[in-house]
């Protein structure tokens, strides 16, 4: 282990730190959105359900790495050409909107059906009922597993690697390749995910912990 | 252009290279699997029956596979340690290895969480009527566990089959490099990597979707149960 290794790789860590972060941001939040419109979407079993249940069963059976070569080089084959950055950002948004519509689905169902018959009984408006009954307690039946997800999407962006994108594990394996060293440039790369994972996974579970007091009904 | 390309992939070795490289991912798969579950089980089992210290140790274990990505564990695992300890192991040894210590980690989790579900009750009353510790686990708590465990093990080994994708990081011959040596093979026609990934999606995708299928079948049955 030598220092003057680490000092030096730190301005191209900062800058894939920071990739990282904006690619896990947009991806993350493109992901939540069309979570919730899949879920309410099966929720309701509105027509052309079925064909987003296969595009859940696509997206959670196939890797990412897969699903971002064949956007990245198959899609070019018939004239659709993507930007590395827009790839990784749609690859993740492809793969992460699956577990996001399963979380929220899960919450959405979670809600006690005497909630949504009070409401109807109480003369709600399909929307209505969707928008201040069914969503504001399915979201907290939910949010266990949209945390676990987010964690899970942003150790996942490790893989944009493949496509090229100086990303954080990308910056440690070019360094690695360019001066045989290992030891230095694997610390630098666990470390700065871990300063991303840590700080939100102990947040997430003091969220958590304070979502359990909140109760409904009963 | 995309049925001449597919027309090359089904012409000479190429289908028979890529199932080759296919068995590759599910030979260290399996192997992961197996290893991970015999890690897992028995550390799960431990880890249920412990306290202060003892569990601390289990949930350090746990973490550091939950928070550090795949990736470096496998450079880890595939340059560091080799040189560092001077040993030599190959790459699929390696992946073996790392993916076993992972799905080991996880599948502990998922035991532990399992055998204490078993309601209080089960387990005091298997020491009232006289069994001793390892009875009260074959007789009493693993096999009502072990209706609650098959989902998450099931969806757990699909999560190592779709890791496995990234060995060609360290130049393992799994399904994804040989179809990247196929594309390069035939450079020329500019659609056979979409046919090629759309093919090894297919794969996956068969093999995952059958496996997330069956868990969902035993899902359902085990709610119908408990009813």
């Amino acid at each position: 282990m030598s220092w003057i290794y680490i000092q030096q790789a730190i301005p191209a860590f900062i800058n894939g730190f920071f990739l990282t972060l904006k690619l896990a941001t947009i991806g993350i939040i493109g992901a939540l959105l069309l979570g919730i419109v899949v879920a309410f979407w099966l929720y309701y079993q509105v027509i052309g359900h079925h064909v987003l249940r296969l595009y859940i069963a696509v997206s959670r059976n196939t890797p990412l790495l897969i699903q971002l070569f064949f956007i990245y080089y198959g899609l070019p084959g018939i004239g659709l050409k993507i930007p590395a950055e827009q790839t990784a950002i749609l690859g993740l948004i492809f793969l992460g909107g699956s577990y996001m519509a399963d979380a929220f689905l899960g919450g959405l169902e979670a809600v006690p059906k005497i909630q949504v018959e009070s409401g109807q009984v109480v003369g709600l408006s399909t929307w209505q009922l969707a928008r201040y009954v069914i969503f504001p307690q399915g979201i907290l039946y939910s949010l266990p597993a949209i945390g676990a997800n987010i964690i899970f999407l942003i150790k996942e962006t490790s893989i944009f690697t493949v496509i090229a994108i100086p990303e954080i594990t990308n910056t440690a394996l070019d360094l690695i390749g360019q001066n045989y060293r290992s030891n230095e440039y694997l610390l630098m790369m666990v470390v700065s995910y871990a300063i991303i994972l840590i700080p939100l996974s102990l947040g997430l579970s003091w969220f958590e912990r304070r979502l359990r007091r909140v109760n409904f009904s009963n | 252009m995309l049925t001449s390309a597919i027309n090359l992939i089904l012409a000479g070795t190429n289908l028979s290279r890529l199932i080759e490289g296919l068995g590759v991912t599910i030979e260290i798969s399996f192997l992961s699997i197996f290893f991970g579950t015999i890690l897992g089980g028995f550390l799960g089992l431990l880890w249920s029956n412990v306290t202060g210290v003892e569990r601390g140790f289990f949930r350090t274990y746990l973490e550091i596979f939950r928070i550090v990505p795949t990736i470096p564990l496998l450079f880890l695992f595939y340059y560091t340690f080799p040189r560092d300890l001077n040993f030599n192991l190959p790459a699929t040894v390696v992946s073996v290895l790392v993916f076993s210590l992972w799905f080991g980690a996880e599948f502990s989790d998922i035991v532990r969480a399992a055998v204490q579900s078993v309601a209080k009750g089960q387990k005091e009353s298997a020491y009232a009527i006289g069994l001793t510790t390892w009875q009260s686990y074959r007789y009493v708590l693993l096999p009502q566990s072990l209706v609650n465990i098959l989902p998450a093990y099931i969806n757990l080994s699909t999560r190592i089959i779709k890791t496995t994708s990234i060995l060609l990081l360290i130049s393992v011959t799994e399904v994804i490099t040989v179809g990247q040596q196929i594309i390069e093979a035939n450079s020329s026609n500019r659609a056979v990597p979409l046919v090629v990934y759309g093919l090894i999606a297919l794969f996956y995708f068969s093999i995952n979707g059958t496996l997330t299928w069956l868990s969902k079948k035993i899902e359902r049955k085990v709610v119908a149960n408990d009813r």
